[in-house]
């Protein structure tokens, strides 16, 4: 590497500012796994018994499961008997309304930029702010609730809307989907629950702030949207973990039903703790997303990947109605000894669908990044289209980038398209950018987010600069 | 403006200039000629800061400052611009963007307010006049797609834009038709005043009929071994670069 790179690599590698442990007492269960937890987790959130029923039939099916070996990461076998199951913030006291949530809480989500206090939230956001997979505190609930829009935690849910969890629950992702969904149904313990009902067209950005804190627990949780015919919701998901040296693991399950002519728009702009620079401790994200659409519906997927030590997601959609549409964008960076396998699957079943899947893989350090899509176009799925590209860009002569495109097509009349290109950024670039009075470090953001552009253009506005900035973090000191 | 006393540079451990003597006042342009190998891009190259080049003796000052102390990024900033030979492209970044970025990184530096996107894109619009730049230019990432002569163009526009005191223009004339060539020279005379310093890199003398200079310097094995007005570059194109090896090193 010449020496423009060297001085670079001077730059102080910039704290994850996220990092910071937070003084909260909790009702932290003891570790280790059985059938005996699961009960005890129900029973703390007084669930249904057809909700218990369902994480036991859950559980077991997991014990007769074996973890999945053949994604292309690589990690020390996870004792699932030495991980918590079960951490909550003990409330002060009962909460009616966001005033009464915990000071130290609302602190906390205050230093990672996330304010709930009543004068300075942002407006057009509301926000259920998760803390060690408890909902701690929802904004707007009330004004939501007057177009008849759900936007609760998870639990909260389960309480009050029991129908619909019970229609729904484990209709997109069922509870034998796979090794980390399955584990997910048995332990799960809050996420985010929304509902739109027909034709109403939600008028903010709802999303949802997971904020991992207690060492040594498996954060779990669950996220059902449900749009009715004719509605629209905008959903974003942000997350952040302090530092620690041991691994967490992070298996949450989404569900997304849009109905017909429904639109629902999930963005994730992950910060999870990626681990220091020799790949120490950080999260492991293996997470199972995926979207139902019904005839006319939509769902796009729109991720920013810039944590975690291990990222495992396909976030995907199975277009059933005819018409419906597919989208998936996304940026994945791994630096340092991170290491990324993501992608997305594109199932068509119903006639006249389409896919559109953007995928930007930014390797940089000695960061793995691995792409693995499917498009799968079903027999009956008369003129499906689909276009796919898939650009990587390598920062570095450590680092790698991969691709696994899986195409499977069972019906003649559709249209596949796949691009995919592989890059670096040259030192003569750099230079260029340099001689115009440009730092090194502008340079490589520079040319990075013109990378990203694509991607960024889809995210809600107010998280595109977040966004942007977070690339510019994540990237320092990588420049080869 | 500028004093280079006695530089000489290496490169992949083999030295190319071997002793080079310069002084660029304002306003003077400045040709440095010479055949392949004699160390003329790897002048533009060590003045404008690049890394793969190591200056094991002499000195530069430029505006009283010591150049070989600072950054290519400071050295832009302090009024150095290097219109490439062969310009990179930057795709998916915006031309206007980048330049907008550049120039109030530039700006800051000299203790400037920054231009705002309205303010800039009015600078640019003059400029683009000035140049006879098209339009199209403006929304395409920076040389992605670009001709040679597009390149080329788009180097004497950014230089139109960023202002720089000194000017080094490396072989801006490598691959252009003779249209493109006026129409580069054009854009680089538009720019001439009694401020700013030029020195033009070039294998041939064609060029120096659009853009007329005011010294001539012959390279040979890295040093200057002669230097004169603009008649030295018809005579060199008469008798070719074999008659300076007969010639005794010049002193400046």
């Amino acid at each position: 590497m010449s020496t423009a790179t060297d001085t670079i690599e001077e730059f102080a590698n910039k704290e994850y500012k996220y990092g910071f442990v937070s003084d909260i007492d909790a009702d932290t269960f003891a570790a280790g796994l059985s059938e005996d937890v699961v009960r005890r987790i129900s029973a703390i959130k007084q669930e249904p018994e057809f909700l218990l029923e369902w994480r036991l039939k859950a559980y077991r099916h997991w014990l007769t499961m074996t973890e999945p070996t053949w994604p292309h990461v690589q990690y020390p076998p996870i004792d699932y008997q030495s991980t918590i199951y079960y951490s909550a913030p003990k409330p002060k006291k009962v909460l009616n309304s966001l005033d009464e949530v915990d000071p130290d809480l609302l602190a906390t989500f205050e230093k990672l930029g996330i304010s709930l206090a009543e004068q300075k939230r942002l407006s057009n956001v509301a926000v259920d702010a998760v803390f060690d997979s408890v909902s701690v505190a929802t904004t707007f609930k009330a004004k939501l609730y007057d177009l008849g829009i759900i936007f609760c935690s998870f639990s909260e849910a389960v309480r009050e809307h029991p129908d619909l969890i019970k229609q729904y629950l484990g209709s997109v992702v069922p509870y034998s989907d796979n090794y980390f969904a399955t584990l997910n149904s048995a332990v799960f313990s809050d996420g985010s629950f929304c509902y739109i009902p027909k034709g109403v067209r939600c008028p903010m950005e709802l999303s949802t702030y997971f904020r991992i804190n207690a060492a040594n627990t498996g954060q779990f949780e669950r996220t059902l949207i449900i749009a009715d015919e004719g509605s629209y919701v905008s959903y974003l998901e942000g997350c952040t973990a302090p530092m620690r040296d041991e691994n967490q693991l992070h298996a949450a399950v989404v569900e997304l039903i849009a109905m017909p002519g429904a639109t629902i728009k999930y963005s994730t702009v992950q910060n999870w703790y990626p681990g220091d620079k020799n790949g120490v401790g950080g999260i492991y994200n293996f997470v199972t997303k995926r979207g139902k659409c019904a005839e006319n519906a939509k769902i796009s997927w729109t991720q920013v990947e810039t944590g975690s030590a291990i990222t495992w997601k396909y976030p995907s959609v199975i277009l059933q109605g005819d018409n419906s549409i597919g989208e998936f964008y996304s940026v994945a960076l791994t630096n340092n000894k991170q290491q990324a396998d993501t992608g997305t699957k594109m199932i068509h079943l119903g006639k006249n669908t389409r896919s559109t899947i953007v995928s930007k893989g930014i390797s940089a350090g000695n960061g793995q990044n691995t792409y693995r899509g499917l498009v799968k176009i079903n027999s009956g799925a008369e003129n499906a289209r689909n276009y796919s590209q898939c650009d990587s860009l390598l920062l570095g002569d450590r680092c790698g980038a991969h691709t696994f495109p899986y195409i499977e097509v069972k019906n003649t009349s559709s249209q596949v398209e796949h691009e995919a290109s592989t890059s670096k950024i040259g030192e003569d670039q750099i230079f260029y950018c340099k001689q115009r009075g440009l730092s090194a470090e502008d340079a490589v953001s520079m040319i990075v987010n013109g990378f990203c552009k694509e991607v960024f253009r889809e995210l809600p506005m107010e998280f595109a600069v977040e966004a942007q900035k977070l690339l510019g973090v994540s990237l320092e000191g990588s420049v080869g | 403006m500028l004093t280079i006393k006695n530089l000489h540079a290496t490169v992949q451990g083999k030295e190319i200039l071997r002793g080079i003597d310069l002084q660029v006042k304002p306003g003077e342009v400045h040709a440095i000629m010479g055949p392949n190998g004699s160390g003329k891009s790897t002048l533009a190259n060590v003045l404008a800061g690049r890394d793969a080049y190591e200056v094991t003796e002499g000195e530069v000052t430029f505006q009283g400052k010591d150049l070989l102390e600072l950054e290519p990024e400071e050295r832009a900033q302090e009024g150095i611009f290097l219109a490439f030979q062969y310009p990179v492209e930057i795709p998916g970044v915006n031309n206007t963007y980048f330049l907008k970025a550049a120039l109030n990184s530039i700006r800051k530096y000299r203790g400037l307010p920054e231009l705002d996107a309205m303010e800039f894109l009015k600078l640019v619009k003059e400029k683009m006049n000035v140049l006879h730049i098209d339009q199209s230019l403006l929304n395409r990432p920076v040389n992605e797609g670009f001709s040679g002569g597009e390149k080329k163009r788009n180097e004497i526009f950014q230089m139109a834009v960023l202002d720089p005191k000194l000017a080094i223009l490396d072989e801006t004339d490598s691959g252009l038709d003779i249209d493109a060539l006026q129409t580069v020279a054009e854009g680089v005379n538009a720019l001439r005043n009694s401020e700013r310093g030029i020195i033009v890199v070039t294998h041939y003398q064609r060029l120096l009929n659009y853009i007329v200079p005011d010294f001539v310097h012959v390279l040979s094995n890295g040093r200057i071994v002669k230097s004169g007005t603009k008649e030295l570059a018809l005579e060199l194109e008469a008798h070719g670069y074999g008659w300076i090896d007969s010639l005794e090193p010049a002193t400046v």
